[in-house]
């Protein structure tokens, strides 16, 4: 936590004492620590996009704005796979009509038809979880054409330039999904064993019920914390990440000793659009997928990288928990009653307030997108 | 002696024909422009403005199959649909006032901005001579006052905040769907049947026109059945995320969360909120309850199993058992494959609606159309008998409240009927106080 940080964190505190202090202070905890864990969570989603938006713009050079729409993209492959797994054979009962007074068709999934009721409901019940298998080569492959296709054709091109056209594509993407299916949210569920929530409050010495937290949601942010330490540990621990970073660092000095540092930074940017695209997938049942909901996430994400630092992967990750935490306290009650709309501005708020402090954001280098 | 060939005779035929001559296009102008967009040939031009793009594309692109059903029908073609059923026998299959139906479609994209500048577009360059359409109470006052602007007709599609035939009512425009006032007027007593009136209640409510007249209707309602209002907190148009806001209702002394919220943002909270257990809960001694006030079966399906055993309100559902449903799912359903709507079926209606109160004035002068529509009492169009009031141009219904259904048959069966609310029940005063502000104006026929 850098020092210009905690004047922020610190201001928000003393609100939020100061306001338990003239109401419940019991229950004002209850809703803190229930904020923490949202803020957390939503953190988690920022966290995992920034990350990979950091990825590409420190390896490229490029600002994707189709980041959202590969989020997007990641959480249709789960909607995909569930309809795959729902795949059924109709037949027709005549004991049953339909609105029209037809006999009504009844579907029945191939999966159950080859492996049993049970097995085969298992198999649909699991279909977010096992979605993820599904999404990651789909991800690194479109990520991989998308780089090959298009992107690089806008590397020495300014930087306007790049956000048009990968706006432009994020509006295409979204309108291809919109056409396949639908514009309405389409209900994703976590499987069974995953739905209710934990009793959070009864571990930290609360009343029963004081402070609950719905599982899927905790198997969110353990998934991200997970995602965020294998990219970590990919760029730090292997060869492949110690030429990729190296690269980063000086991308002609690489160059000059043979190392093809393109090629790595196109599986980089398969392996962003993964991140994205796995980020989707799990939030499926968080959020009913539709297809622009990668807008939703893109330009908070964006803040989240500036504030971060342009270009630092500890620095986006810091900022989208950061932003998470702040953005939910500032959805309490108690705070809105202090001061009203505080939860629609408050994450460029806190962005005006970071950069005007530490202008390269909270962990940025010196020379990343400076002249 | 003078040589002038000019005459006192010679002068005043000149100074006639001259101004014969001068006035002559005048009168034709006035003629010609009586009202705006006067169909002249033989054909007359629908503008139907829907959400074809952004969150509400599927309820407008069903809005827009009612109306191309409706037109059809206007136009003799198809079985009819409610054209059989419906009371007035003005309308005979050939069109309006003999000239054929023939419409343009604009895309609202559920921004008022983009709908007034679509609905501009119909009726300036292709001669529209009524708008119809549109899945949001901040589009319809939009559209609504640009039409009185404009001097065509408004009959309005989903459209629910109290505002639009109250503070922001038109004298072109019409409502046929219900409102916030009437949900509450229905519901109330079902909440005080299923949940008692001992109860504490927390709003949830999309910030704008609509939801915050529904807050007010609903908390008003529940208030009167004895229920208090604990807290109504207001939250952003497509948060996506409402975590934030659902978990200071957990433990803020309510025992019912009710969302004011509709399309996918109800779709959201209402997937957040039982995931956050909410409906497992126990408050104050009782079961937590989740009440959505205004249903889309539409969107309900985005919510999944998460609408099982929620109560709400609809304008209108294809499960109804009068004749005029039946004949209208009939027709839309062979056309189409699955049941209307309920914006579907306010939009088929209107378009009817308008076409015999055209037929009924002998004019499509929006004038003529106002005076004919005003106080019109008619059925068979689904919901009974219902009455366009002058005072307000809004329509006098039963209104239907539903649950979602614990064990649907099929994708479409979402909701079960709980009861259909007496339309005497659901009417108030047109001076009531939620609906002050406005007045209707007169009548503009434009040109």
């Amino acid at each position: 936590m850098t020092e210009q940080t905690c004047p922020v964190i610190l201001a928000y505190a003393l609100v939020l004492v100061g306001t338990g202090a003239s109401h419940r202070m019991a229950g004002t905890m209850d809703a803190i620590i229930l904020q923490i864990l949202n803020g957390l969570d939503k953190g988690a989603a920022y966290a995992l996009i920034a990350l990979g938006l950091t990825l590409i713009f420190g390896t490229l050079g490029v600002v994707n704005f189709a980041h959202g729409a590969l989020f997007m993209i990641g959480a249709f492959c789960a909607v995909a796979l569930q309809a795959l797994f729902n795949a059924s054979t109709v037949t027709l009962d005549p004991t049953k009509l339909d609105f029209l007074g037809n006999p009504a068709k009844v579907e029945t999934p191939y999966l159950v038809s080859w492996f049993g009721p049970e097995m085969g409901a298992s198999i649909i019940d699991w279909s977010v979880p096992l979605a993820i298998l599904f999404a990651f080569p789909i991800m690194v492959i479109f990520g991989f054409v998308l780089e090959r296709g298009l992107i690089k054709h806008f590397y020495k091109r300014p930087h306007a330039d790049q956000i048009l056209v990968t706006f432009g594509l994020a509006i295409v993407l979204q309108e291809i999904v919109k056409y396949f299916f639908g514009a309405n949210p389409i209900p994703t569920s976590a499987p069974d064993v995953f739905r209710g929530s934990l009793d959070f409050g009864v571990w930290l010495g609360f009343e029963a019920n004081a402070i609950i937290y719905p599982y899927w949601r905790l198997v969110y942010f353990a998934f991200a914390a997970l995602l965020i330490a294998s990219v970590f540990g990919f760029l730090q621990f292997t060869t492949f990440g110690m030429v990729v970073r190296a690269g980063m660092a000086d991308r002609e000095t690489v160059g000059l000793l043979g190392i093809d540092i393109d090629k790595r930074f196109t599986l980089i940017f398969g392996l962003a659009a993964a991140v994205a695209g796995l980020a989707g997938v799990m939030y499926t049942p968080i959020l009913s997928p539709n297809y622009h909901m990668g807008m939703d996430f893109l330009v908070l994400s964006f803040v989240v990288v500036v504030v971060g630092g342009m270009g630092s992967l500890p620095g986006a990750v810091l900022a989208g928990f950061l932003l998470g935490i702040l953005q939910s306290f500032a959805s309490m009650n108690e705070v809105k009653s202090l001061i009203p709309g505080i939860d629609q501005i408050i994450i460029y708020l806190v962005a005006i307030i970071i950069l005007l402090s530490r202008p390269r954001g909270l962990m940025g280098r010196k020379g990343v997108m400076e002249e | 002696m003078s040589n002038s060939r000019f005459t006192r005779r010679g002068l005043l035929k000149s100074g006639t024909l001259a101004g014969v001559g001068l006035a002559m296009p005048t009168i034709f102008t006035s003629r010609a422009n009586a009202f705006t967009n006067d169909p002249t040939g033989g054909t007359v031009t629908l503008g139907f403005n829907v959400p074809q793009t952004g969150a509400y594309a599927d309820e407008g692109a069903d809005e827009l199959r009612a109306f191309e059903l409706a037109v059809e029908h206007l136009n003799g073609g198809g079985d009819g649909g409610m054209l059989s059923t419906f009371s007035s026998k003005a309308l005979q299959g050939n069109g309006i006032l003999g000239k054929k139906v023939q419409f343009v479609t604009g895309d609202t994209q559920t921004k008022s901005d983009a709908a007034r500048a679509s609905a501009q577009s119909m009726i300036q360059k292709d001669g529209a001579i009524m708008i119809s359409g549109g899945s949001s109470s901040g589009v319809a006052v939009a559209v609504q006052g640009l039409c009185q602007e404009a001097g065509v007709i408004f009959m309005a599609g989903l459209t629910h905040s109290n505002d639009t035939t109250g503070k922001d009512r038109k004298a072109n425009g019409f409502r046929h769907f219900f409102n916030a006032y009437m949900s509450a007027a229905a519901l109330a007593p079902v909440l005080k049947g299923l949940y008692g009136s001992d109860r504490a209640a927390y709003h949830l409510t999309a910030d704008y026109t609509w939801g915050w007249t529904q807050e007010e209707s609903i908390a008003a309602a529940t208030e009167a059945i004895g229920w208090s209002t604990i807290n109504k907190v207001r939250t952003p148009l497509g948060l996506g995320d409402y975590s934030s806001y659902i978990a200071p209702v957990l433990n803020s002394g309510a025992d019912v969360l009710i969302l004011n919220h509709y399309g996918g943002d109800m779709v959201n909270s209402l997937t957040n909120a039982v995931q956050f257990g909410i409906r497992d809960r126990q408050a104050n001694g009782k079961n937590f309850e989740i009440v959505v006030p205004l249903y889309s079966e539409l969107m309900a399906r985005g919510a999944g199993q998460n609408i099982k055993g929620i109560p709400g309100s609809q304008n209108w559902d294809w499960k109804l058992q009068d004749d005029g449903t039946k004949a209208f799912v009939k027709s839309f359903g062979t056309k189409f494959g699955f049941p209307p709507s309920q914006a579907a079926q306010t939009c088929y209606a209107q378009t009817l609606l308008y076409a015999d109160a055209v037929t009924r004035a002998g004019t499509f002068n929006p004038c003529g159309v106002v005076e004919a529509l005003e106080g019109f009492e008619f059925d068979g169009l689904g919901n009974g008998k219902t009455l366009y009031r002058a005072e307000d141009h809004q329509c006098f219904k039963d209104v239907i409240v539903v649950r979602g259904k614990e064990n649907p048959e099929n994708e479409f069966d979402l909701v079960e009927i709980v009861e259909v609310t007496p339309v005497g029940q659901v009417t108030y005063a047109p001076d009531h106080p939620m609906f002050a502000g406005g007045a209707l104006g007169a009548c503009n026929p434009g040109a």
